[in-house]
């Protein structure tokens, strides 16, 4: 989707026109491109040497701070020319950190990283060698994923493997948190105060934690001097390259950035430049410490923003280029950060440079009002101009934002580019509050990595994998056997031949679901009790209330709301399948079950007559039709029920349901057979909450409808894609009209709708396999239509014809 | 009971705002560009999809007339003088590549899909729109709908030819918000030739609509050799100058051949006849004429 294509033309002798409001930026985003993503050996050589060092004579929270103080003293610091903000993780943009403590990467691993066609990450052969050397012997059996994967028990380990869930947290650490308005009023100095005090409260005599508590904050006071540190030397470093810069112009701003780095992130940042550069030290500190799932994340930053911006600007110390142009630099200082590279089924389920940081842009105040500003749409404007892979971004149209704002954001939206998502606080403000949260922790909550709600600055949101609902289907017809790979991966819940009716088998599949959540939870809750004792993350504990107060880590209830999430997959699929053996099994009565189930484990195999009648007389959700949409309300509602309100261990914490798939959905239908919707084998299952790919004939209002009733309020969070052609979206009138479908979605309690404006790439796989792109709509001329209807020559002229109006 | 061949949800080009289109089925004209052909008819019709067709052939096999054939290259051929559209070839029909088009959905089954579209048409300012064929022809279940519409608080759009007795005409326009009005040759002749009736009733009802200072919408189809050329333009233009009220926008729709695929499942030839798709140019210069004489105009509609 995010693909970079090829501009430049080298037979005229025009200027490319690159991208970016000017030099700098373009000069910046060009780097950020065109430079190839890299293995940076760096952290785990500090890390190495200095746990061979140091291993047992500190506290486990000690040497995690301590550590991190290694690193920061350590580390290469880059100032690249013409940047403005500074500090990268590695020793250069797109350089990628290992964190081999969670998972060392074996010598294999770094060679098929640096060849494979996807997703590569070079490394040269010295630091292969210099990894097989010095971190690959201490590391191996001592990394977090050893040991969880020497300890986990045997059905985990089947059902895992067979795809019927996925673990997050075997090779990162659980991240997913987003940060609220504090580090804009306090810098590390005031955090240290903070923490002195609470140290200063400890009850040595009744609270016999008092003493871990004590380590605890004494290593949080230490990742708070490491920052310090951090910024102190980027500072040293401006310094330095200003004394060599001839570029006047340059030496003024190599100045300027070393004023900033003397000031934040010790102090609170006192203008709109210091308050970016301060969340950017705190994202690296984050992203250093740990590598955190989903990186991390500023939340509504636009809102936090809006303070300097306003006061810069009327102070006459800022101006609104300006303010884009630091805006500019900090989006591409993110897309420096690609994910670090996953191995494993991990890396099969998601398989992206992305690292998810998800920004908030407009939704509402604290207080309940609007919170679109000047920033938000100075934002739109980075975001239009730049079409970057990172970092994702969102709108959040409540019904108080103007409409204005709404058509800014779709107008970036028809670019194509899948971006902003757009988000609904009226209903996830709901979520939150029905999960225990105040009204105005809820308030200043939002999304994150994909779609996940939660409380800015306040919670741990643990995503703890995905579930794969059809593949549990699917082993409930096989009663408790995997077909694929024939291994026993669940409980044998009965031979479905001998259901005498549909309930029978539903009954026997909500058993299968409840054995399989069962499974995951319990080896959640003990991967989660490692991190809790292994790696606690001081300096997220920093930033995270009220880990100060009680004295405990991010990782160990110190967070004010602890939430798990298990995100389940494949709503539209699962629905499907079970739909289509109703239909045509139990109430048409057209289709013996045995049949059913030979035809499945056949692929359908000499059965295409039976798939086809199943791919169009089937009720599938999508399509406003309650006979479908009530199974999906039913499937979700039982999710919802055996997942809930478990506890987590976590100071009261709970487990709560999401319903997100990230590419998980592609690596789910790799593991499965064919199923009783006519899906063949190996093809994606359904995506987040969306229909099945080209299962909703109806239109975009049929979906949301459906969508509808499903009470998002139960989850942290549902996804609909929905497809559109560049051309359904030409002009302000068709802008304003998109605008009134995702007003009427949220009005009907939708939680988030994202839109694919397709491309050639899409529309040119829609005439080779048109069966699955059967939803999609096409504006032909003066009318719209489904591109599988259009005639040969048609779809032809619509193909060329898209290109110009894509781009 | 209506005799509709399809209702479309989130319609964007038939109206203000989101609208929902109900298809009456039945026309009087029978323009040769037609873009719906299978609404022309009043009878049910029979609508095969040859791309869709996997070739099992149980519709031959189901046939009681025996009308059905394969035929290499062409897929399933109905013999139309032997078929009865008894349906059954749709009943077996794995893959939904026959279908009958045109049935009778009752009122009821008509409103509820209408007010399924509430929130959209509440958010984007739009309504139902009732189109065809020629909803005109219906006139008893249109008055009706249109009524039923009215009560819930819906906006109503009625895409007209035009063609229709000017009582009937003066009935409907009480209970339609707006119309969507046909204007495709000013010469009578020429209108006869291209789509099978004169235009005589059409600008009378027209006037009538004008008269009664109702809202309404020109919409012209440009053909090339059939109406751009600058006399008709010209002719157009001082028809709407001489009404009462003038349209609040005239479309401009330029033609395209998109309907051969469509006659190609009705089982009938599209004859092209020298109409052609008109220049960017053409289009321009149309639209500049009607912009300088001050009306709004909207291309593609």
């Amino acid at each position: 989707m995010f693909e970079e294509f090829n501009t430049i033309n080298d037979v005229t002798d025009q200027i490319p026109a690159r991208p970016g409001m000017n030099d700098r930026i373009r000069a910046l985003r060009e780097e950020s491109v065109s430079t190839p993503t890299t293995l940076s050996i760096e952290r785990a050589l500090i890390e190495t040497s200095f746990y061979k060092l140091n291993e047992g004579k500190y506290s486990i929270p000690m040497m995690r701070a301590m550590n991190f103080m290694e690193i920061c003293e350590k580390k290469q610091i880059y100032i690249g020319e013409q940047e403005l903000i500074v500090g990268e993780r590695g020793e250069k943009p797109k350089a990628v950190y290992t964190f081999p403590e969670l998972t060392c990467h074996s010598e294999e691993d770094l060679n098929v990283l640096n060849t494979r066609e996807k997703q590569r990450y070079l490394i040269s052969d010295e630091d292969i060698e210099a990894y097989q050397r010095e971190v690959i012997p201490y590391w191996t059996g001592r990394s977090q994923r050893d040991r969880i994967f020497s300890r986990v028990p045997g059905e985990w380990k089947v059902a895992y493997e067979s795809g019927l869930f996925t673990e997050f947290m075997e090779q990162r650490a659980p991240g997913h948190t987003c940060l609220d308005g504090k580090i804009y009023k306090k810098g590390m100095l005031d955090f240290k105060k903070e923490i002195e005090e609470s140290i200063g409260k400890l009850d040595y005599f009744n609270d016999p934690e008092a003493t871990d508590k004590e380590e605890q904050l004494r290593a949080m006071s230490l990742s708070c001097d490491a920052l310090i540190r951090l910024g102190e030397r980027h500072a040293e470093k401006a310094e330095e390259m200003a004394k060599q810069e001839k570029n006047p112009e340059r030496v003024q701003e190599l100045i300027r950035i070393a004023e900033v780095c003397r000031w934040v992130p010790a102090h609170a940042p006192r203008n709109f430049r210091e308050a970016i550069q301060m969340y950017w030290f705190v994202h690296l500190a984050v992203i250093t410490e740990l590598n955190g799932w989903d990186s991390f994340n500023p939340g509504h930053f636009d809102q936090h923003l809006a303070p300097f911006y306003e006061a810069d600007i009327k102070n006459g110390l800022l101006t609104r280029e300006e303010a884009k142009e630091l805006l500019c630099c900090f989006w591409i200082k993110v897309n420096n950060q690609p994910a670090p590279p996953k191995v494993g089924i991990t890396a099969n389920e998601s398989g992206t440079y992305n690292d998810f940081t998800n920004i908030n842009i407009g939704g509402v105040r604290a207080d309940g009002s609007d919170g679109v500003n000047e920033v938000s749409y100075i934002m739109l404007e980075v975001i239009e101009e730049l079409h970057i892979l990172q970092p994702g971004n969102s709108v959040h149209i409540s019904s108080v934002t103007p409409n204005r704002f709404l058509h800014a954001a779709i107008n970036v939206i028809r670019k194509g580019h899948g971006y902003p998502s757009l988000f609904n606080p009226d209903v996830y403000i709901q979520e939150m509050l029905r999960s225990g949260k105040s009204l105005q922790d809820a308030r200043e909550g939002g999304c994150s990595g994909c779609i996940e709600v939660g409380a800015f600055g306040k919670e741990a949101y643990l995503l703890t994998g995905y579930l794969n609902v059809p593949k549990i289907l699917e082993v409930t017809l096989f009663n408790g056997i995997d077909p694929v790979t024939g291994r026993k991966v669940g409980i044998e819940t009965g031979d479905p031949r001998h259901f005498t009716s549909y309930d029978k088998l539903y009954e026997a599949f909500y058993r299968q679901l409840e054995y399989i959540i069962n499974l995951k939870i319990k080896v959640n809750h003990y991967i989660d009790r490692m991190y809790a004792r292994y790696f606690p993350a001081t300096f997220l504990s920093v930033i995270t209330d009220d880990c100060i107060k009680k004295g405990r880590d991010y990782y160990n209830g110190g967070p004010r709301y602890n939430t798990t999430y298990i995100q389940c997959t494949g709503l539209g699929t699962i629905t499907d399948a079970l739909s289509s053996i109703k239909t045509h099994v139990y109430e048409n009565k057209s289709v013996s079950m045995d049949l059913m189930l030979h035809a499945i484990s056949d692929n359908f195999k000499g059965e295409e007559v039976l798939r086809q009648r199943i791919l169009n007389y089937t009720p599938f959700f999508g399509n406003d039709d309650n006979k479908a949409d009530d199974i999906a309300v039913r499937v979700y509602n039982d999710l919802f029920a055996l997942i809930d309100g478990r506890p987590n261990g976590k100071e009261g914490g709970k487990y709560h349901l999401n319903m997100l798939s990230t590419t998980c959905h592609n690596y789910f239908g790799n593991v499965m057979g064919a199923s009783a919707n006519g899906r063949l084998a190996g093809k994606a299952i359904s995506d987040g909450t969306s229909p099945s790919h080209g299962a909703d004939t109806q239109g975009p209002t049929a979906v949301i409808r459906s969508l509808g009733k499903l009470d998002q309020v139960k989850s942290g969070g549902t996804l609909l894609n929905l497809r559109f052609l560049p051309g359904l979206l030409r002009g302000d009138e068709n802008v304003a009209k998109l605008g009134s479908l995702i007003r009427s979605y949220f009005a009907l309690g939708g939680h988030h709708v994202q839109f694919n404006i397709v491309d050639n790439a899409t529309l040119l796989a829609a005439r080779k396999n048109p069966e699955d792109y059967r939803d999609l709509l096409v504006r032909v001329a003066g009318y719209s239509d489904y591109f599988n209807d259009l005639h040969e020559n048609l779809k032809q002229e619509i193909i060329d014809r898209t290109e110009n109006s894509a781009f | 009971m209506a005799f509709l061949f399809d209702i479309k949800r989130y319609s964007i080009n038939d109206g203000p705002g989101v609208r929902i289109t109900v298809f009456f089925k039945g026309c009087p004209l029978s323009c040769r560009w037609c873009h719906n052909p299978e609404s022309i008819s009043c009878r049910t019709e029979k609508l095969y999809n040859k791309n869709k067709c996997i070739g099992c052939g149980n519709c031959i096999a189901e046939c009681p007339e025996h009308a059905l054939t394969l035929s290499a290259g062409e897929g399933v051929v109905t013999d139309f003088s032997a078929c009865v559209l008894c349906g059954q070839c749709v009943e077996v029909c794995p893959a939904k590549a026959v279908e009958m088009s045109g049935r009778c959905f009752t009122e009821e089954e008509i409103m509820d899909t209408i007010l399924k579209e509430t929130h959209i048409m509440d958010n984007s300012g739009g309504g139902v729109t009732f189109s065809g064929g020629e909803p005109l022809m219906h006139q008893k279940e249109l008055k009706q709908l249109l009524i039923r519409c009215g009560k819930s608080g819906i906006h109503r759009a009625v895409d007209t030819s035009g063609y229709v007795q000017c009582t009937i005409m003066e009935e409907i326009l009480h209970y339609a918000d707006l119309f969507l009005y046909d204007l495709k040759h000013m010469n009578s002749e020429k209108h006869r030739y291209w789509t099978g009736v004169n235009n005589d009733l059409i600008l009378k009802n027209l006037r009538l609509i004008s008269d009664h200072d109702k809202e309404y919408q020109i919409r012209i189809p440009l053909i090339e050799g059939v109406n751009c050329d600058d006399n008709n333009i010209r002719e157009t233009l001082f028809f709407l100058d001489g009404l009462k009220n003038r349209p609040t926008v005239v479309g401009l729709l330029p033609y395209h051949n998109i309907a051969v695929k469509k006659f190609e499942k009705l089982g009938k030839r599209y004859l092209e006849n020298g109409m052609q798709k008109p220049s960017e140019d053409r289009v321009g210069r149309i639209c500049d004429l009607f912009k300088q004489n001050g009306f709004n105009v909207n291309i593609g509609g």
